[in-house]
């Protein structure tokens, strides 16, 4: 598939999962039943247009309610999309990881990080996914027994650009309650804009929870990317092409691959093919 | 193997969004979801 192909998917899905676009100018947010869905990617569910649920976002409001139930429904999901998909949705659904190859695309000097400091790195986005999503939530409460969506209060940038800024910039009343806590996540997020001109996606490499939890799946689910090895001429075209630095050839179905098909599309002898298979 | 592990987690999933919407998760998930939260906007 084309790169123009996936990112006209991306865009629609972006689209869809917003579509609520008066909200943007009411400076109110949708409120209609379909928000009982988790939509499939990192899309916070206090965008103005936002029509689904964001599943990081609602894991933990199940998890620091008064109950501290992990979610059944919310987890099924998960497991259900990872399942089907790995992380296939965030190489072509997840409208954060859209904006980050937009912006990837912007002509500044990239940067290189060290394989050593990367590969570390790598596995910060699952200690997020523990910490500030499963147990702060779950364990440290206030006064009425409610705790706090640890992750989308401190750290996701996504709620501060599609939720944050659209509304505070629109609705006088969350206009004056800013403080200390939004200028902490503007920071974290131009942080993260930034980088993203100068890295491929770093916050789906280094952050993101949602990436973790797919990544698990990228081995078992039943899509699948495979490299045919009698056809493979161990080139290391498709290495280099790749901008999550996976090991294509050894380990195509890497937590770390978002299989947005960049290798498949370059390989001069077509090894690399994928789709659905149960077995 | 794998083929059975697919299998087992699309029943295990299927199962727990059953019995997440019979218990009523999805009220939950709603009810959170339609009211600005006010965390995830950077006010607090």
């Amino acid at each position: 598939m084309k790169e123009r192909t996936r990112h006209l998917i991306q865009a629609v899905s972006a689209l869809l999962m917003n579509g609520n676009l008066k909200g943007f100018f009411q400076g109110k947010i949708w409120q209609g039943k379909s928000k009982q869905v988790c939509v499939p990617g990192l899309n916070c569910y206090s965008c103005p247009g936002a029509l689904g649920a964001c599943p990081i976002g609602s894991l933990q409001a199940v998890l620091n309610g008064r109950q501290k139930n992990l979610s059944f429904y919310v987890t099924g999901l998960l497991i259900l999309f990872g399942t089907i998909f790995g992380r296939l949705i965030c190489g072509f659904l997840c409208p954060f990881g859209f904006l980050q190859e937009l912006l990837y695309k912007i002509p500044v000097r990239k940067w290189r990080i060290p394989k050593k400091i990367d590969d570390k790195l790598r596995y910060l986005k699952y200690v997020i996914l523990v910490v500030f999503v499963l147990l702060l939530p779950a364990f440290l409460h206030g006064t009425y027994g409610i705790g706090d969506p640890w992750f989308c209060k401190y750290i996701c940038p996504a709620g501060t650009l599609e939720g944050g800024i659209p509304l505070v910039s629109v609705n006088s009343g969350l206009r004056s309650m800013v403080g200390v806590l939004f200028s902490w996540k503007i920071l974290i997020l131009i942080l993260v804009l930034v980088a993203s001109m100068h890295i491929y996606r770093p916050f789906c490499k280094y952050i993101c929870p949602l990436g973790a939890i797919y990544g698990l799946f990228n081995r078992f689910s039943i899509y699948q990317m495979q490299v045919e090895k009698d056809k493979c001429t161990h080139c290391g075209i498709c290495e280099k092409t790749c901008l999550m630095q996976v090991n294509v050839t050894e380990n195509i179905n890497s937590p770390e691959c978002i299989r947005c098909g960049a290798c498949k599309n370059v390989c001069p002898v077509h090894a690399i093919k994928s789709g659905y298979r149960l077995k | 193997m794998k083929k059975y592990i697919r299998i087992l987690l699309l029943l295990l999933s299927a199962g727990m969004i059953l019995i997440g919407i019979y218990s009523g998760e999805t009220q939950i998930v709603l009810q959170k979801a339609v009211n600005i939260c006010l965390e995830c906007i950077g006010i607090g």
